[in-house]
């Protein structure tokens, strides 16, 4: 595929989160705010593309056994790295993410890309697919945490819209992340279908 | 009693599923019917236990000992790879019409952000090793309650007459989200 | 892509011992570049949410901490404040058992003399749009709402119970119990205070 429809196919025809499934449980774990949303995808986006480069260039001298533990300890050394880096620079987001940030080693997006893509194709190419599945995941997880923190508190981004006694608590909790998602997925659906 | 409250805690009032948000992806991918959901808590459990012993083990004898606590992630998730890798030629010997049955799930069990999540709750926690246990133990039965009750309602989704763009996985998700409202109603026992 | 490397048991495991190598080089080397900023990030959580309940301070409260135990085994946390050499204030770290989901954490500041400068939640579980009003509901502005209002009160003169029970504040409409744990650990933060004051300065 030409570069421009790898990078643009992770925002829509495969997307993480609203078409390949992938990646639920951050999705759901910190959406109950947008910046929560955000920070997490790029973490997320930035873990996608260092490993994609490392796994791209350094596959082959791999023997296929190894290759998924291989894959792995590359893809944790990376989330230890914005585990860190956020840590020192970035303390109340990095709270706010909390146990979540490890999680991204396991985030099922990353192994995937690795092993469909970067695995099996040049850097240039694996960059832009880390970026793109990368940025599409960050989309989709700003989107279900604008709608989570909109009509739970009212806000988006922190910027209040309407009052907070005028919320339904219910979308900033738990069930309410499922929800959100089960319909921000229809919802897309429907549109996709146009 | 203390054991109690860890338990009760775990498995219904901070359900690993339905209110932690770990383990989603077997949720939504292995809950179709009630019989493989049940083979895959089994699956769940022996390595959810397991790696939480080890990596406690782990981590208080080797990465506080040596103030490499940074290796966390790497060490714990080696650590869980290799066990679903042991789980696996086990089950091979051992059942192989479960080896069948849970398929390409079973190396998926790696993934499953439920066993790495507890792992690292545990040591957030501070919980002795007996704690862990129990803990760990709680927390897989959890998982597998929310996984077996999930399944059973959605044997009866497939039924249902539904707009299209509902069918699957937004359906679920909404009836996931009931669930977990219904085990909110657990808040306030402990 | 391009030739594939055999799967011999040596292979294997000298790519996995090497790939782990570099990556746990890479790492301490990086933890090692991060770890002031971590421990400065920590500090100055602490501080902020020292800074938030006394009056100004020069000095570092951290550094002059001092805990008391308690029956439950958890330990209050005291934080003087000083100005020059001046006591102007004391955070508490204190807690209670009795929140509607267990343990609530409040960081309270007194005065000198007791009276209640400010305070801020740290850490609870209690039932989201209910309990959580703790936060702002015991400091709001609205001279309407005066008697919910816990700032400037001194615990020697103020019962500070429930006016249900027969205090002087007003509870968090439908949280009773959460604004009941909440007084009660703002109370014991002024018992344990007061004792540390009379067996004399810190």
């Amino acid at each position: 595929m030409t570069n421009k429809e790898n990078f643009l196919k992770g925002f829509f025809r495969e997307n993480a989160v609203f078409t390949l499934l992938l990646g639920m449980c951050p999705a759901l774990g910190v959406t109950s705010s947008a910046i929560n949303g955000l920070g997490m995808g790029l973490a997320t986006t930035f873990v996608l593309i260092m490993s994609n480069i490392f796994i791209s260039i350094f596959s082959s001298f791999i023997p296929d056994k190894v290759k998924i533990p291989s894959f792995i300890v590359i893809i944790a050394a990376f989330v230890t790295m914005v585990d860190l880096i956020m840590a020192g620079y970035a303390p109340a987001l990095h709270e706010q993410l909390g146990v979540f940030i490890p999680l991204i080693v396991v985030n099922c997006l990353v192994l995937g890309r690795a092993e469909a893509f970067a695995s099996k194709n040049q850097i240039v190419p694996s960059i832009i697919d880390g970026l793109s599945m990368g940025l599409g995941f960050s989309m989709a997880l700003s989107m279900l945490g604008a709608v989570r923190e909109l009509l739970g508190a009212g806000k988006v981004f922190g910027i209040t819209i309407f009052n907070e006694n005028y919320g339904m608590l219910i979308f900033v909790l738990a069930p309410g992340a499922f929800i959100a998602l089960g319909y921000l997925i229809a919802f897309i659906n429907k549109l996709r279908k146009v | 009693m203390e054991f109690i409250i860890i338990i009760i805690s775990a498995i219904f009032v901070n359900n690993v599923v339905l209110a932690q948000f770990l383990g989603i992806c077997p949720f939504l991918g292995v809950s179709k019917k009630v019989s493989t959901a049940v083979g895959m808590t089994g699956a769940v459990t022996f390595v959810m236990i397991l790696a939480t012993i080890v990596t406690y083990l782990i981590q208080k004898y080797i990465l506080d000992a040596f103030g490499i606590g940074f290796m966390q992630t790497i060490s714990f998730i080696l650590v869980i790879a290799s066990l679903v890798q042991l789980v696996e030629i086990m089950l091979k010997k051992v059942s192989p019409p479960l080896y069948q049955a849970l398929g390409v799930f079973l190396p998926l069990i790696t993934t499953n952000c439920a066993i790495l999540g507890v792992a690292i709750m545990t040591i957030q926690k501070d919980y002795s090793l007996l704690e862990a246990v129990v803990f760990s133990g709680a927390s897989a039965i959890g998982f597998g309650l929310a996984l077996v009750l999930f399944a059973g309602l959605r044997e009866h989704l497939d039924l249902v007459d539904l707009p299209k763009g509902m069918k699957g996985a937004p359906a679920a998700l909404v009836v996931a989200g009931l669930l977990a409202m219904a085990f909110m109603g657990f808040s306030g026992i402990v | 892509m391009a030739a594939k490397k055999e799967s011999t048991f040596i292979n294997m495991v000298l790519v996995l011992f090497i790939v782990t190598l570099v990556a746990s080089a890479a790492l301490g080397g990086l933890y090692e570049l991060t770890k002031e900023p971590i421990a400065k990030a920590k500090l100055a959580k602490k501080l902020k949410a020292i800074k938030e309940v006394v009056p100004a301070f020069d000095n570092n409260p951290s550094e002059d901490m001092y805990e008391v135990e308690m029956p439950t085994g958890d330990k209050l946390e005291f934080y003087p404040a000083k100005k020059g050499n001046e006591l102007v204030g004391t955070a508490v770290k204190t807690f209670t058992t009795n929140g509607f989901s267990g343990y609530i954490w409040v960081m309270v500041g007194f005065k000198p003399d007791g009276t209640i400068n400010n305070y801020s939640v740290l850490e609870h579980k209690e039932t989201p749009g209910l309990g959580t009003k703790m936060e702002p509901w015991f400091k709001q502005t609205d001279p309407a709402k005066a008697s919910c209002v816990i700032l400037d009160k001194n615990p020697r003169t103020s019962n500070l119970t429930v006016s249900k029970d027969g205090g002087d504040v007003d509870a968090i409409t439908a949280a009773t119990i959460s604004s009941r744990a909440f007084l009660e650990a703002v109370q014991t933060a002024y018992n344990e205070y007061t004792k540390q004051m009379k067996g004399g300065t810190k």
